[in-house]
């Protein structure tokens, strides 16, 4: 209908001079955006089908192609930008929710791009990490100051039930469902290779992926999807899902259509039923209902994991997390508001939550003053992008990270933000077999296991060039931090100095 | 701008000495040891601590005091009659040195908490003791306790050492222990109170380095009750080492595996035992691990111990002779107050070594 | 000896392998100019149906159909490679009949194509190996 035609966000263009019509582009966009015409011997685009997902343009082998923002526009309006407009045509049309996949792509401040390093110079020597020890081995769990001796005088090896990792870096919690099987044994083989953990999400865990289970966190969540014994037993954490930083206060839905075959035996529900996770857990509606759960779970396993409860950051989340640290639970997870998602409502993914470096700064705070730190480890997500961004987290308070874009970019993704439609070209948020194909867990794991070893290698540099050999001696240590930009609020908020103090 | 708003940092020169045997020595020897490392200081800040000087008073708690003005003496003392019963009380005798200037009033008191309100707080003496001199240092403003340990106290100021020893008479106390500092901020103090030895209770530290995890060090110690009003290293060491030692109950090797802990590579050629306690240390104590340079000298009730970090970026010498045993920055130090050293050397990064008074001394 | 092997677990059809090989034929540099309008002629090809693809190039036999009928001996094994000297091939055309796995083409000029694992061309180093985006193809030993 011509009121409410939206023209293409994207267009294809090709350069015919170099275009060879070899046809890959054709063979390998799921949403048939390209076609060859055998009579005028040429290929032709149908703009209006692009998501700009960049599958084309990456296999062409001449560089014939390039997708560009369409110039087309409305007329200039700081306030109804065309975004705007087009969403309202959309509701007009189909009087349904806006739907949007990965994280919130919005103007707001990233306190990561304010915040500035420390570097030692004359009154305290950087350490070479080529040829020093530099240590980034990091334990997660509750760490309580109290010893027991034995008759010998000799302390006791008694130890709450805690994960080690090599670096501070987590592959955080994508279902099984919400992205493909050969995504799961990617992260799944990468995490193992690198003495790290990755997390199943709300799927359950796939038969074939117990075997890494000392690599795994395996997630309760409201729909408690795939939750049995073995399950539990099988892995090395057990994470309660309370919220996720993309879609704070809502649950989640996975379309029947795609509850089929694996997926819907590792969820244990029938092919076909819509897979709903309901918005607070319906057992869990106060703080003690979470002690319960956090317990039960460590009964099932006879208390030898760590539990760790995941929150969205919300306004208040130093109270909830004061709470959790009471509740039992070993390790805290804030997920901030950029964090990705397979699918939500976009005005709650793009004006719910919090940024995690203020929410990570507050509760760190928080604890600290309540004298409760120890109790727990916290763990941060919410667009984690480099290494820069793990040290300066660390520095804030955080004893990890969780990366959940990142490690999907490294397989591949291009960051389209169409996952919500299940055709991902990159076969990443995908169920369909000819497109999970083509991501291929030899190569995935492989490109995972170079970011994380090439992250790792610059966390060395920069904690060699602070005067840091072991990183928990960076952990909340906020004086080497600096803000630029930042006001006296964020700056008060954040712990920092402005850069120059 | 006061000491304790802002961070100063600095290098430094220290030296110890202890005497095995408990046998006393005067104050002029750790002057004398100091002075010769006088370009290691930029004269903004020297001290001494002493063990066993207040033999007649050995039961009592020795509290050194700084005060701005006699308001601030008035107010301090209230408070210490309400909670101590106070034995004696008098100025610190000192000698007009031209180099010291700026003192503020410097008082000596020996006192013992009184029993009813030590009951009440239903707290042990020591932990008493330490709550009360953190209430005066934050509270009672102009007050500073500065030293506040049994049988020993600290004398400090803005000045050369050998300035500071002359001015506070070191010369006329006598020991069986006593470490010294000389201090070379970058940052101008404009507080006695900032010079160093840093002392709780009978621990008193000095350091020479400047380390690197002081922030995550400091957040975590402050969840335990205690407050670092000065913003520099050298307290922050001397928290630890208290709340190690005498709160969590961790010997002062102990203390070393935890501080200075080995790398985890190291760690797991150890044999299982050994290799099980450290990794609980490490592990259990994660955030009091002190990265960066430093080595420092701790003097506590009865014995003595030299530390450096594990990485050994500064200079520590250690050397014996009979039952003396002397610990500085350089052997220079040493040597010009006992030229022939049965034994001299230095300590590997990390590895404490602690001295303690023979069985049946005191 | 390394031989080219395709996994068909990884194949998707997308006939890259086939333009890279079509391209490291002709020596040339840019393959936009070089295959333009081209009707390209691969010494490996794409076999493809009901969603499986799988490409096909010469296999290397160890006891070779193709040169044990040709009657000019222009194609030889050398090194483990089955090799062809153009100027001898007279086009009969058996080697096409007698390879089992198709794997032999009739060319332009009517001397026989097959792949010779880029050993003219390319230092021994397969371009379709290269080419292929999902690591279907790889070049390696496996004993037999």
């Amino acid at each position: 209908m011509a009121v409410n035609y939206i023209y293409p966000e994207y267009e294809v263009v090709r350069n015919y001079d170099r275009c060879i019509a070899c046809r890959v582009c054709e063979r390998q966009c799921a949403n048939e955006v390209h076609e060859y015409l055998p009579d005028l011997k040429k290929m032709v685009t149908d703009d209006s089908k692009c998501v700009n997902c960049h599958r084309c343009v990456a296999l062409c082998p001449t560089r014939a192609l390039k997708i560009v923002k369409t110039d087309h526009t409305f007329r200039e309006n700081a306030n109804w930008t065309g975004k705007s407009i087009n969403e309202i045509y959309k509701q007009a049309e189909s009087g349904g929710v806006l739907l949007s996949s990965m994280g919130n792509p919005g103007q707001y401040p990233i306190y990561f791009d304010r915040i500035l390093l420390n570097a030692s110079q004359v009154t305290n020597p950087s350490i070479d990490p080529l040829r020093e020890p530099m240590e980034t081995r990091v334990l997660l769990g509750s760490k309580v100051h109290r010893i027991e001796r034995d008759e010998k005088g000799r302390i006791k090896k008694v130890m709450p039930p805690h994960v080690e990792l090599s670096v501070p870096v987590m592959f955080s919690a994508m279902s099984y469902g919400s992205i493909s099987y050969n995504a799961h044994e990617s992260l799944a083989r990468a995490a193992s290779e690198l003495g790290i953990l990755y997390n199943t999400g709300e799927g359950g865990l796939h038969e074939d992926l117990y075997k890494y289970g000392k690599n795994t966190i395996v997630q309760v969540a409201s729909g408690r999807f795939g939750v049995h014994k073995a399950y539990l037993n099988s892995a090395a954490a057990i994470e309660i899902k309370m919220g996720q930083g993309a879609k704070p206060g809502i649950g989640g839905h996975l379309p029947g259509a795609k509850i089929v075959g694996d997926i819907s035996k590792t969820r244990m529900i029938p092919e076909g039923t819509d897979a709903i996770s309901p918005a607070p857990h319906h057992d869990i509606y106060s703080i003690e209902d979470l002690r319960q759960l956090v317990f039960s779970l460590k009964e099932a396993t006879g208390y030898t994991k760590p539990v760790i409860v995941k929150i969205a950051a919300v306004h208040n989340v130093s109270a909830i997390a004061s709470g959790i640290a009471r509740s039992g639970a070993d390790i805290i997870a804030i997920d901030g508001f950029r964090g990705g998602t397979g699918a939500a409502p976009t005005r709650i993914r793009d004006h719910v939550g919090i940024p995690i470096e203020l929410a990570l700064a507050s509760v760190d705070k928080r604890l600290r003053d309540e004298g409760i730190r120890n109790n727990v480890s916290i763990v941060v997500a919410g667009s984690i992008r480099s290494s820069a961004d793990v040290v300066k987290a660390v520095a804030l308070g955080a004893d990890a990270v969780y990366i959940g874009t990142a490690a999907l970019i490294a397989l591949g993704c291009h960051l389209c933000r169409s996952c919500h439609t299940g055709k991902c070209n990159w076969g990443i948020a995908t169920q369909r077999e000819d497109l999970v194909k083509r991501l291929n867990p030899n190569l995935g794991y492989r490109r995972l296991v170079n970011l994380i070893t090439a992250w790792k290698h610059e966390i060395k540099e920069m904690m060699g060039g602070m005067g840091i050999n072991s990183i928990e001696a960076l952990r909340g240590n906020r004086l080497m931090l600096r803000g630029v930009g930042l006001n006296e609020k964020e700056l008060e908020i954040l712990g920092i100095k402005h850069a120059g103090e | 701008m006061r000491e304790g708003m802002f961070r100063n940092l600095s290098g430094c020169a220290i030296s110890g000495i202890f005497s095995r045997t408990g046998k006393r020595f005067s104050g002029k020897l750790i002057v004398d040891s100091m002075t010769v490392m006088h370009e290691r200081s930029n004269g903004l800040g020297g001290g001494f601590a002493g063990y066993g000087i207040y033999p007649e008073y050995k039961d009592f708690y020795a509290f050194h005091i700084f005060y701005d003005s006699y308001a601030a003496k008035k107010d301090c003392e209230e408070f210490l009659e309400k909670h101590f019963d106070i034995i004696n009380l008098s100025k610190i005798p000192t000698r007009k040195v031209p180099q010291i200037k700026d003192e503020p009033l410097i008082w000596r008191y020996f006192l013992t908490p009184l029993p009813t309100k030590l009951a009440s707080s239903q707290l042990d003496e020591r932990e008493f003791v330490v709550k009360c001199v953190f209430r005066i240092n934050t509270t009672i403003k102009g007050a500073y306790v500065f030293s506040s340990g049994k049988n020993m106290g600290v004398f400090k100021a803005m000045g050369y050492p050998e300035d500071v020893g002359r001015f506070y008479r070191l010369e006329e106390y006598e020991g069986y222990c006593f470490t010294g500092h000389g201090r070379y901020p970058t940052n101008t103090p404009g507080w006695w109170g900032g010079a160093h030895p840093f002392a709780l209770l009978d621990y008193s530290v000095v350091h020479n380095g400047e380390i690197s995890s002081y922030d995550a060090n400091r957040r975590t110690i402050e969840m335990y009750g205690y407050k670092c009003t000065l913003l520099t290293d050298t307290e922050v060491i001397t928290y630890i080492i208290d709340y190690l030692n005498r709160k969590v109950g961790l010997t002062l090797k102990e203390v070393c595996a935890v501080i200075a802990a080995p790398f985890w590579s190291t760690i797991e050629r150890k044999p299982q035992d050994e290799r099980e306690e450290l990794e609980f240390l490490r592990s259990t104590f994660d955030t009091l691990l002190i990265t960066g340079p430093f080595s420092i000298i701790v003097g506590f009730e009865g014995g003595m111990m030299a530390l450096n970090d594990r990485l050994k970026l500064r200079s520590m010498v250690v050397g014996e002779k009979d039952d003396m045993v002397y610990v500085a920055s350089e052997e220079a130090a040493i040597r010009v107050i006992q030229d022939e050293l049965d034994r001299v050397w230095s300590p590997k990064g990390g590895e404490g070594v602690i001295i303690t008074l023979e069985k049946g001394k005191s | 000896m390394k031989r080219v092997y395709v996994n068909e677990q990884w194949c998707l059809g997308c006939h890259l392998c086939e333009y890279y090989c079509a391209f490291a034929s002709t020596g040339g540099k840019d393959m936009a100019l070089v295959l333009k309008d081209v009707e390209i002629s691969p010494r490996i090809r794409i076999e493809e149906m009901d969603g499986i693809s799988f490409a096909v190039s010469c296999r290397h036999c160890d006891e070779p159909y193709c040169v044990k009928g040709c009657i000019t001996g222009a194609l030889t094994k050398q090194d483990g490679v089955i090799t062809i000297n153009r100027e001898k091939c007279i086009g009969c055309y058996t080697c096409i009949l007698s390879c089992p796995y198709g794997a032999v083409q009739p060319s332009e000029d009517g001397a026989i194509q097959k792949c010779e694992l880029c050993i003219k061309t390319h230092a021994g180093v397969p371009q379709c190996v290269l080419g292929c985006p999902n690591g279907a193809i790889v070049f390696e030993e496996r004993g037999a």
